[in-house]
């Protein structure tokens, strides 16, 4: 498995534990109070945070645990990596319109951090899933 | 949904009549990966023209010895 493939991987489950760990904690707290005045903001920073700590020491244990020598990326590497981007930015470009959107109509604050929130995870799970099909199903460039 | 290759190539064939070359040297030669060639064998992968010229040339051979595209097939929008 090429090692884009594992990082891939490892972006996916990162991003959705993380997010669902904040999804948990945040809708336990509303009880009766309503959503967006539910404290949010520590534990949105803390599962972003905490998400990119987990996959930088994932991606090491991984690398130190693999009994494959790593291989330098070539073309069908970059070439792949182009196109999880590609997939993975128009979802962050989408959580960004949504926030500009709620901004503007002035929705609290709340909801625009979540949207923009939800844009990014969106767009790591995507992006990652477009690279994983295009290393398993194939990638043509004619 | 990634739309199949109608390119076929010889490489596995190329490569064991060039003294069963492996893999990872055809993968050498050409300066990628050996996931990159086994993706390319099993038609998972196009790869660009100016590699498709390096693969022919590694084998001595003409690009369409290489890679081969059927007759008679329609252009498709």
């Amino acid at each position: 498995m090429a090692s884009e493939e594992k990082s891939a991987w490892i972006t996916i489950v990162v991003s959705v534990c993380a997010y669902a760990a904040y999804a948990v904690i945040v809708l336990g707290r509303a009880g009766a109070t309503p959503l967006a005045e539910v404290p949010y903001a520590s534990t949105m920073l803390w599962s972003i945070g905490g998400g990119i700590i987990a996959s930088i020491v994932l991606y090491i244990l991984v690398s130190i645990l693999s009994f494959e020598k790593p291989e330098p990326k070539d073309q069908r590497d970059r070439e792949i990596g182009r196109i999880g981007d590609h997939i993975g930015q128009s979802f962050a470009v989408i959580g960004s319109v949504v926030a500009l959107l709620l901004a503007l109509a002035e929705f609290p604050y709340f909801w625009i951090a979540n949207a923009i929130y939800l844009g990014f995870v969106l767009s790591a799970v995507l992006g990652s899933v477009a690279k994983i099909f295009a290393y398993r199903r194939g990638y043509q460039t004619w | 949904m990634v739309k199949p290759t109608q390119v076929t190539n010889s490489i596995r064939a190329l490569r064991f009549a060039n003294g069963e070359m492996t893999q990872a040297e055809l993968a050498r030669r050409i300066g990628v990966t050996r996931q990159t060639v086994i993706a390319i064998e099993q038609g998972r992968y196009s790869p660009t023209l100016e590699m498709a010229f390096q693969i022919a040339r590694v084998f001595g051979v003409r690009l369409d010895d290489v890679f081969q595209y059927p007759d008679g097939t329609e252009e498709q929008a």
